[in-house]
């Protein structure tokens, strides 16, 4: 019995010291991305990985969940998020300057081949479409919001999904009928939905930021010209 | 009960393990802005997802109800091959991760669903999202409390002319009536706090869909402190569940 417990309180002594900082560049870095960053960052990843030999793990969400995250003390070596805004709430302290990657459009998805002939956003108002946005405090539903109001139009959406991605989700699974997505996720989704342009679109901008030395060098990468080109190629536009 | 001297080792784990699963019960009571509570538990998104929550519970207890109690009594009294498996099924949403359970409905009652109800995104879609949980406890609760009853209660009423629905009813059930009510008042906790199936499969839209779970987790990212005093809010009806289960569970020693 007793040398169980011993072997009890080695283990604990074991795990705290696992748990001790080491200061010497990690080999590994966690990113929190924005749930519309998946796929370009996986490639960028993949690259980055390539080139420096440090691979990075990603947490994908929406962005103000990644921040809530990071201010309860999450631990992460960069961000990046879809809006300035919610950037901005960080209360941790950063690296260094943030520094705008991306920028991107918004979009009306429907189910392939437009079936419900969804046109125009006054189209989404229409008697038994069933519309899904991403909630308000997500930065694609904040834009989305901003976009039907520049059009004049009121939606009255069956869900308000915790990340743009959850969006585009319920539109291939054909349980919404239109929902409003970033360009890049309608091009990730590819012949799974339908795409029609958003005029009133407002232009979304990604910052990223290191919050230590070990995520500078993928925030550096991400503007970097190796790292421009695999944004481009997800459909992004250059930061500006 | 003989009383043992427990070894150290063993007293040493068990009140670690009672101090894990206090301690962050705890710390939600430290951290609630009890000052701002009423203000807190008071605001219309709040309201709104309260009775929305004790709409939809309500709503998973009497479906489970209906369908539970035939259920449980079938799996009690009545032979038939497949048995084990039948009840293995019933069992099955208890282990099963609630969003998987969410993913199951929207593929069975989404509108491409194998029965196309287009029931995901309606408050319908959340009742249905929590009974698929909170049946299990209602049938597995009944089931057991029939299997220790007397069979021959049933068969003294068969013999005093009494058919077998009106022994279900007037003999049989209230013979079982705490367990039904323990099974209940589980149910309807675990239907209450229901997030995955129902985020999964009935969507997020306040007022029809977000229950106070649902609030919890979205409020988390913007307002902690109204998420802090909701999650209060769900302790103290899980706590109530309890005292009311507790006291039940007396009357019938």
């Amino acid at each position: 019995m007793k040398r169980r417990a011993i072997a009890v309180a080695l283990l604990l002594a074991l795990g705290s010291a696992g748990c001790s900082g080491e200061s010497k560049p990690r080999r590994t870095i966690t990113v929190f991305a924005a749930a519309s960053l998946t796929d370009a960052f996986t490639a960028e990843a993949a690259a980055y990985e390539k080139q420096s030999g440090v691979h990075v793990r990603f947490s994908f969400a929406g962005s103000q969940d990644l921040v809530a995250q990071l201010n309860q003390g999450a631990p992460a070596d960069a961000v990046a998020t879809a809006d300035t805004a919610t950037l901005g709430k960080l209360t941790v302290k950063l690296a260094g300057a943030s520094a705008t990657f991306a920028r991107n459009r918004l979009v009306i998805v429907t189910a392939p081949g437009n079936p419900k002939h969804i046109e125009t956003p006054a189209d989404l108002t229409r008697r038994g479409i069933v519309v899904v946005l991403a909630e308000p405090s997500v930065p694609a539903g904040k834009y989305a919001t901003q976009a039907l109001q520049a059009a004049d139009v009121t939606v009255h959406p069956r869900s308000l999904e915790d990340n743009v991605r959850g969006v585009l989700t319920k539109v291939e699974l054909g349980e919404a009928d239109a929902g409003i997505v970033y360009v890049t996720d309608a091009k990730a989704a590819g012949a799974k939905v339908g795409a029609v342009a958003l005029p009133t679109s407002p232009i979304a901008t990604y910052p990223a930021a290191a919050l230590d030395a070990s995520g500078q060098g993928f925030v550096d990468f991400l503007i970097s010209v190796a790292g421009q080109r695999i944004l481009a190629q997800h459909g992004f536009l250059p930061p500006q | 009960m003989k009383t043992t001297r427990p070894p150290l080792s063993l007293a040493t784990a068990a009140v670690v393990g009672v101090a894990f699963l206090l301690l962050p019960l705890a710390a939600l009571l430290d951290r609630t802005p009890w000052h701002a509570l009423p203000r807190l538990l008071t605001s219309t998104s709040a309201l709104t997802a309260l009775r929305l929550s004790i709409e939809c519970s309500l709503g998973a207890l009497a479906l489970s109800l209906a369908v539970g109690v035939p259920l449980a009594w079938l799996l009690a009294r009545v032979e038939f091959p497949g048995k084990s498996l039948l009840r293995a099924a019933v069992t099955l949403p208890l282990v099963l991760p609630p969003v998987v359970g969410g993913v199951a409905l929207l593929l069975a009652f989404g509108r491409n669903g194998v029965v196309p109800l287009s029931l995901s995104f309606t408050t319908w879609g959340a009742i249905l999202a929590e009974a698929f949980v909170a049946l299990p406890f209602l049938v597995l609760a009944v089931e057991g409390a029939l299997l220790a009853v007397d069979e021959r209660y049933d068969d003294v009423a068969a013999t005093l002319g009494s058919n077998t629905t009106r022994t279900f009813f007037r003999v049989t059930l209230p013979l079982v009536l705490p367990a039904l009510a323990a099974g209940s008042a589980l149910a309807w906790a675990r239907a209450l706090g229901e997030f995955g199936a129902t985020i999964t499969f009935a969507g997020n839209l306040p007022g029809s869909t977000q229950t106070l779970p649902l609030d919890v987790y979205l409020t988390l990212q913007d307002n902690p402190d109204a998420a802090i005093a909701l999650s209060t809010l769900l302790l103290a009806l899980s706590l109530m569940v309890l005292v009311a289960m507790r006291s039940r569970w007396r009357l019938t020693r």
